[in-house]
């Protein structure tokens, strides 16, 4: 499918930056809707502001099925015509690139911030502060009509979890449109890359999204890697491979627990409370932390497991996961509890194509998309990827995965942590090579992860890009609120779970 | 059979199976902390070489500091990486399992060789204002969802918040004060001066996680206020990156007057 002048490579991989094609506007935009149109997703799209001025637009696209990626570029003086008219999954892309670097996409329909809001004036404590602040620059997508209303949601919310606004449309109890507004969690992540790797990057990387530090300090590392010239010892990649699941079963044993706490059925909610505890603290088990800071490091890991260490884990690992069980069997074994999440927060399949979404959503929608299976790297190249599948759509299907995902990571991590090779875990990095495009993507436990860096003449990072699944997947869950009661809002919401730093970066 | 007919039947079996999980600290021990875990540092300047600043040198986030009584660690700045430990030639720093790390004022986070001034309770009206009854409104204002994520470990029936009358609640307008996290970005720091506001007074504030002490790894971006200090006045801080909860529950009661033991670190965590 792909032209000739399209750079493909596999994840993941440094390119020598001239081997990716800088081709004309028009050509570029057909090659990326081609490639769509043949089942290909656009998994990354990023503006680089060149030191000439010229604003340069790098794809990269995700040939899943052939395992394969390809990227090339095209250069922007000011303005150029919108591909989301043709291509929606790069809607939010193009928002992106004129926000970053004023490359104006004519003729989007909905051309707004990503994430800058107007700053408020005044000092803090200044009391006239919120009067002379505009929060918003650009209005909502409103509805009228009699009976129409309009719902607004946020920043901050009612429980414990990160600020983000959402603006219903609504008609009696029905949603007709939700437009979710992020940014609130903005703290500079790609900004402040440039130039870099500096001394603070691991840990920024680690805490992009800080339910996701495995995933994203992984998939950095590789970028590093990649741009040195260095493999990881095998160790380190299985070591890496077991912390990436144990992660995924963190998040997904107190998701279940999440979504059973908001239909109100408590005993789940309370034991997968407990038991995401448990996941967690096999992590602090290897590295001291439960949320896995500190464990990774470019050139492989900081920490190697000892054999009593291997035995303590696989004996915790067997108590979990039979808790794990009886506490979602339960769940699932309960009429009121079906009842409450079939057909609720329908995303279809040709939703899931059309908007590029990810990871687990798009799994419940019966797409097989799994970076460690269909872009391997690391450890996964072995194959044994411990994808899950299953079809509807809904909240069911959400949970249905995260279930199966459950079972065969347990079994993925019992595997991989009693056959660890031997050897050493950490290899020296040396500086990064200069001139070079790298991509790196890996399958975390929301979705696909993208990173991706361009270096400059003196080796230092000259853009790095940062695609958290939650980019792509927000869309995703404005979808599914469409002809949905509002009251359906948290439990579609929490069926997706989606990170706003992530997203605001 | 007799579970598919009493559904409760097997409700009950799996209740009994699952069993009683909440940990009896602080009027017990605390749960074991694995070896590999990071708590508060201790430092021994009589093993530091003349002239080395190996420690200083290492530090991603500009935390530790050499003065006239030896190094010294930031715990707000701190975010527990170990390269400071790790880059010492003589072990003349090093991280312990003592969890124990909250404290009242940005200064006493500031950790030598003597160690670190525990939290003390608030005055005694405020103790019995607070004492048995604490609401708290979560404010994220840029964190990653690490420091959240353990503060709602609070909630699970390990740690069971609700059985010191601590308890998260949905409005400001139902809270005695703020419990902050995230490095408060320029985006959230409208929402979070509202919030506040919004907070019926007297009101306490705790800032959770070096981001919230004093911008965490994003520090000086301009993006960023360099912690919840910049907006509002901060009652406790509770270093980590993120801490671990049993910090968080220990920081919180001793804020209260529930736990009093143990004015510095240096001892083993309470019997």
């Amino acid at each position: 499918m792909t032209p000739m002048q399209i750079v493909t490579f596999r994840n993941p991989q440094a390119l020598r930056l001239d081997a990716v094609s800088v081709i004309d506007m028009q050509a570029f935009q057909t090659t990326i809707t081609t490639a769509v149109q043949h089942g290909e997703r656009v998994a990354a799209l990023f503006g680089w502001q060149m030191p000439s001025g010229v604003v340069r637009l790098y794809v990269v696209l995700a040939d899943d099925a052939r395992h394969e990626l390809s990227a090339m570029a095209a250069d922007v003086r000011t303005t150029y015509p919108t591909l989301t008219l043709r291509c929606p999954q790069v809607h939010l892309f193009e928002r992106e690139i004129f926000e970053q670097t004023g490359a104006f996409p004519e003729g989007h329909p909905w051309i707004k911030p990503v994430r800058a809001h107007d700053i408020p004036l005044g000092e803090p404590g200044d009391k006239s502060a919120s009067d002379k602040a505009v929060p918003l620059r650009h209005p909502f997508f409103s509805m009228t009509g009699e009976d129409v209303h309009e719902v607004a949601v946020g920043p901050v919310h009612a429980g414990v979890i990160e600020p983000g606004h959402f603006r219903f449309q609504c008609h009696g109890e029905v949603v007709h449109h939700l437009e979710i507004h992020l940014g609130y969690q903005h703290r500079g992540v790609e900004e402040a890359l440039t130039g870099g790797p500096h001394k603070r990057t691991l840990l920024q990387m680690e805490t992009v999204a800080g339910d996701t530090t495995i995933g994203h300090a992984t998939a950095y590392c590789q970028i590093v890697e990649t741009l040195s010239g260095v493999e990881p010892p095998p160790r380190a990649q299985a070591l890496r491979a077991v912390a990436l699941e144990l992660e995924r079963l963190a998040n997904h044993v107190g998701d279940m627990g999440a979504l059973a706490s908001d239909i109100g059925f408590l005993p789940t909610a309370s034991y997968c409370g407990r038991l995401r505890g448990d996941f967690l603290n096999m992590t602090a088990l290897v590295c001291g932390s439960r949320l896995g800071r500190g464990l990774l490091r470019p050139g492989g890991v900081a920490f190697d497991m000892s054999e009593a260490q291997v035995k303590e884990v696989l004996r915790r690992l067997e108590r979990a996961e039979r808790d794990v069980r009886e506490a979602v069997d339960l769940f699932f074994e309960t009429d009121s509890v079906m009842e409450r999440l079939q057909n609720t927060g329908v995303l279809t399949a040709e939703a899931c194509q059309d908007m590029g979404i990810v990871g687990m959503a798009a799994r419940a929608s019966g797409l097989a998309r799994d970076a460690r299976a269909d872009h391997p790297s690391g450890w996964y190249r072995n194959g044994g990827a411990p994808v899950a599948v299953w079809r509807g759509g809904d909240v069911l299907a959400r949970a249905m995965v995260r279930r199966l995902e459950i079972e065969r990571s347990t079994a993925f991590v019992r595997q991989h942590i009693a056959t660890l090779p031997s050897g050493p875990v950490l290899a020296a990095c040396p500086p990064l090579k200069p001139d070079l495009f790298a991509v790196a993507l890996i399958e975390g436990w929301r979705g696909e992860l993208v990173h991706a860096a361009i270096t400059d003449a003196q080796g230092r990072f000259a853009r790095y890009k940062v695609v958290d699944p939650s980019f792509h997947n927000w869309t995703g869950l404005a979808l599914t609120l469409r002809g949905q009661q509002i009251s359906d809002f948290p439990l579609c919401n929490k069926s997706f779970n989606l990170s706003y730093c992530g997203f605001d970066l | 059979m007799t579970e598919k007919v009493f559904p409760l039947l097997h409700l009950l079996r799996v209740r009994a199976h699952q069993g009683h999980r909440t940990i009896s600290y602080p009027n017990g021990p605390a749960p074991q902390l694995p070896e590999r875990y990071r708590g508060l540092p201790r430092i021994d300047p009589s093993k530091c070489r003349d002239g080395c600043k190996a420690c200083v040198d290492a530090c991603p986030v500009e935390a530790v500091s050499i003065g006239p009584g030896g190094p010294r660690i930031d715990l707000g700045r701190c975010l527990f990486c170990r390269e400071c430990s790790d880059a010492c030639p003589t072990g003349a720093l090093r991280y312990t399992q003592d969890f124990r790390m909250a404290a009242r004022t940005r200064e006493d986070l500031i950790v030598g060789q003597e160690g670190l001034r525990l939290a003390e309770a608030l005055d005694k009206k405020s103790r019995a204002l607070f004492g048995h009854s604490l609401k708290l409104r979560q404010v994220s204002a840029g964190g990653c969802n690490g420091c959240e994520a353990e503060i709602n470990v609070l909630g699970t029936v390990v740690f069971d918040l609700g059985r010191f009358g601590i308890q998260i609640v949905a409005s400001p307008r139902h809270a005695d004060g703020l419990l902050i996290t995230g490095p408060v970005t320029q985006n959230m720091r409208l929402a979070l001066q509202k919030t506040y506001d919004a907070v019926p007074s007297p009101k306490i504030v705790v800032a959770v996680g070096g981001c919230a002490i004093a911008g965490g790894p994003f520090r000086d971006h301009p993006q960023v206020m360099n912690g919840a200090g910049a907006v509002v006045p901060v009652d406790l801080y509770v270093p980590g990156c993120p801490p671990h909860p049993l910090t968080i529950l220990d920081g919180l009661l001793r804020l209260l007057g529930r736990i009093q033991q143990g004015e510095t670190r240096h001892e083993s965590p309470s019997p």
